[in-house]
């Protein structure tokens, strides 16, 4: 029972924050507002017993990214006097674009049907051991791909970073 | 190029040994000096409680001495001023009315007499000039004050009392060899 | 989950928040005191014995003190930002072992507030987001010094993460277990992790004191070159706050350093000659708090006697050294952990 209302509770911030996070003015509160939600969305996984998942994506994305986030706005120092004018023919497409891609998802999840999983779901699949297990035994070549996807992308920032090419 | 001191070293920049790349035993000789001196003595004095021992001749705030029948010695000649290398001192010179004989010990005195204690440098000049032996340094300290004006002693703080205990004590600074190397006039600060 | 289980909970939760305040609170007096006698000093003894009133002194000067909020910061987040600082600083008690459990009436209670089976994750990730607090309060200043205070402090802390999560990593290989709880209890005797891992025991002190912002770590705040940093613009109690913010982080990375490397409540030879169950919780709650009292003490210790790094100097020995070497101390101990199957590749 507890669950549920914290479920509810927990989807009423996620939404709030999420919305907040589009309809507040300053790009920074945008931020904190993103990292909010992300807290939320943690707050999920635990409910959903995954509190490995619950604390990595907190140290992941709230720690690590979102903090970069804040680094690059700050930086940039984004007010509204610096804000450039936008013109209403950018606003009239960016509407129209919004509002199909609204319309799309309303659409797919109209016909959708609750898809019936076939493996049994094994609540204790969000702890570590079980995690782990499954990572690096079922899913080991996804893993490493993504890690060598990642190590691109660090060589990629470093070749962008360097001064000069020899 | 000849050395100047002893003590100079010549500089060499060269490439650290990876002993002295770890950094840390540097670092833990560093804390090791570090702690020693958690053990040694202070040399903290706790004011109020504990008092710095003066010197013999300390040199602190001036008095005006009296002669030994309670007049004044000051004769407001001004060589202390001219003397005073901060020039701190000023005064005013008055001439002595009959039936003041027992104040001022002759016939001219010093009607002001101000030292500035922010300007005083407590060299001890002014009481070598000075030739009635009027004016002397104690080891009294200058008290702290509020404003600036306040630090301009006049004569009701410099001349000292006419009782005998409020007496101001110059022995140590008036010892007989200074009388007597105060006599020899060939000394050009004794002129 | 009963009622009592709940208030025994409550209770032991509250006195950590307590002993952690005062903890922090005493450490501003020891801090002062430390550095007069490395100094030749003798620190603050006018208010009560000793000057063992000081922080309350203290205290009662930064609460009388003028609260100044600068008119064009933003208010919101200029109030919220020491605040999260000081929570994010205090959630880390909840997961440290602090003894054994203690049998009163037949019941066993645990001197852990909850043993997580993530507990060295939660830790992690608290001290990522104590990240926010500052660059919360360098923002909402609206002072370039104290946003360019913010910043150093978090790329500094950004970077000193990476090395830190690779030595844990390590530690938790050899431990085989995430929970604090566990970790604690696998160091009984001689056993402390600081023997299995010494390179990454180093690394993690290294990196607690660039976490901290503490000396020589301590540029966020270096007076010289960024006024104040993050906290310029901070008076009063505010201001207290990020100060106590970082003696709060001080007692706590010291009681993570015990607990993870130095044994934690555990101390060799006792189990010998006291069987009696509850003295030997109380005696691993003493011992703990001794291990927490040096770590504090050494955390000072160096402050006063190490120089603060230049800023490419930090960026130089995170990125260049503690990383590589962490990730040396992972391989040794992987390789170390797996030399059966290594040697039986060989052999054959």
């Amino acid at each position: 029972m507890v669950t549920t209302y914290l479920f509810y509770f927990l989807s009423f911030l996620a939404i709030m924050f999420g919305l907040m996070v589009v309809l507040s003015k300053n790009p920074i509160h945008s931020v904190l507002y993103l990292v909010l939600c992300f807290f939320t969305i943690a707050g999920h996984y635990v409910l959903l017993n995954a509190q490995f998942l619950a604390v990595v994506h907190v140290i992941v994305y709230s720690g690590a990214i979102m903090v970069l986030f804040l680094f690059v706005i700050m930086l940039l120092n984004l007010n509204k006097e610096t804000e450039p004018h936008k013109s209403i023919w950018l606003k009239g497409s960016a509407a129209i674009a919004a509002g199909s891609l609204l319309l799309v998802m309303v659409g797919s999840l109209k016909g959708a049907t609750t898809i019936q999983s076939t493996n049994a779901f094994n609540p204790n699949i969000g702890l570590i051991e079980n995690l782990g297990t499954t990572l690096f035994k079922d899913f080991l070549l996804p893993f490493e791909v993504s890690s060598i996807l990642l190590l691109a992308a660090m060589v990629g920032a470093v070749m962008l970073g360097k001064k000069s090419i020899k | 190029m000849q050395p100047l001191t002893k003590r100079s070293k010549v500089v060499v920049n060269k490439e650290m040994s990876l002993y002295e790349r770890i950094y840390l035993p540097a670092i833990f000789s560093g804390m090791m000096i570090t702690f020693s001196h958690f053990f040694k003595k202070k040399p903290t004095i706790q004011y109020p409680e504990q008092t710095r021992e003066f010197s013999a001749v300390y040199r602190g705030q001036h008095v005006l001495k009296r002669d030994d029948n309670g007049a004044e010695r000051c004769t407001a000649c001004g060589l202390c001023a001219v003397a005073c290398p901060a020039e701190a001192i000023t005064m005013t010179a008055a001439e002595r009315k009959p039936g003041e004989e027992k104040l001022y010990r002759e016939e001219k005195y010093a009607a002001v007499y101000e030292i500035n204690m922010l300007r005083c440098i407590f060299c001890g000049d002014c009481e070598d000039a000075c030739p009635k032996e009027a004016i002397f340094l104690t080891d009294r300290k200058v008290n702290s004050e509020l404003n600036r004006k306040s630090f301009v002693y006049g004569k009701n703080i410099l001349v000292e009392g006419v009782e005998k205990d409020k007496r101001v004590d110059v022995s140590k600074r008036q010892t007989p060899g200074v009388l007597e190397f105060k006599k020899h006039k060939q000394f050009e600060h004794n002129r | 989950m009963t009622l009592g289980y709940v208030i025994y909970k409550l209770v032991l939760a509250v006195i950590v928040f307590a002993v952690t305040l005062l903890i922090a609170m005493y450490s501003t007096y020891a801090e002062r005191k430390v550095a007069g006698f490395l100094q030749d000093r003798l620190g603050p003894n006018r208010a009560g014995w000793f000057g063992i009133l000081q922080p309350v002194a203290d205290a009662v000067k930064l609460f009388m003190k003028e609260e100044v909020i600068p008119s064009v910061s933003n208010r919101t987040l200029f109030i919220v930002a020491p605040g999260l600082s000081l929570l994010t600083a205090c959630m880390t008690g909840v997961v440290i072992p602090w003894g054994t459990s203690i049998t009163l009436f037949g019941t066993s209670y645990s001197l852990q507030v909850t043993d997580l089976n993530i507990g060295i994750l939660y830790l992690f990730g608290v001290v990522s987001i104590g990240v926010y607090g500052i660059m919360i309060g360098g923002w909402a200043s609206n002072n370039k010094y104290s946003l360019l205070g913010a910043m150093r402090a978090s790329s500094q802390m950004i970077s000193y993460e990476v090395a830190m999560g690779i030595s844990i990593i390590a530690l938790i290989m050899t431990t085989g277990t995430l929970s604090v709880g566990q970790i604690a209890a696998q160091q009984q005797g001689w056993h402390w992790n600081v023997l299995v891992q010494p390179l990454g025991c180093l690394i993690f002190i290294i990196c607690a004191f660039a976490e901290t912002n503490r000396a020589p770590f301590d540029l966020p705040e270096c007076e010289q070159e960024l006024v104040g940093g993050y906290h310029t613009e901070y008076s009063s109690m505010k201001m207290g706050f990020y100060l106590f913010a970082e003696y709060i982080n001080m007692f706590v990375s010291s009681a993570v350093i015990s607990t993870f490397y130095f044994g934690g409540y555990n101390m060799p030879f006792v189990g010998r000659f006291i069987h009696d169950g509850n003295l030997l919780a109380i005696l691993g709650v003493v011992f703990l708090f001794a291990k927490i009292f040096f770590g504090i003490f050494f955390f000072m210790w160096v402050r006063w006697t190490i120089p603060r790094f230049r800023y490419d100097q930090l960026m130089n020995l995170g990125w260049k050294t503690l990383i590589p070497l962490s990730i040396l101390n992972l391989v040794l101990t992987g390789a170390w952990m797996m030399r059966h199957e290594i040697l039986s590749v060989f052999i054959k």
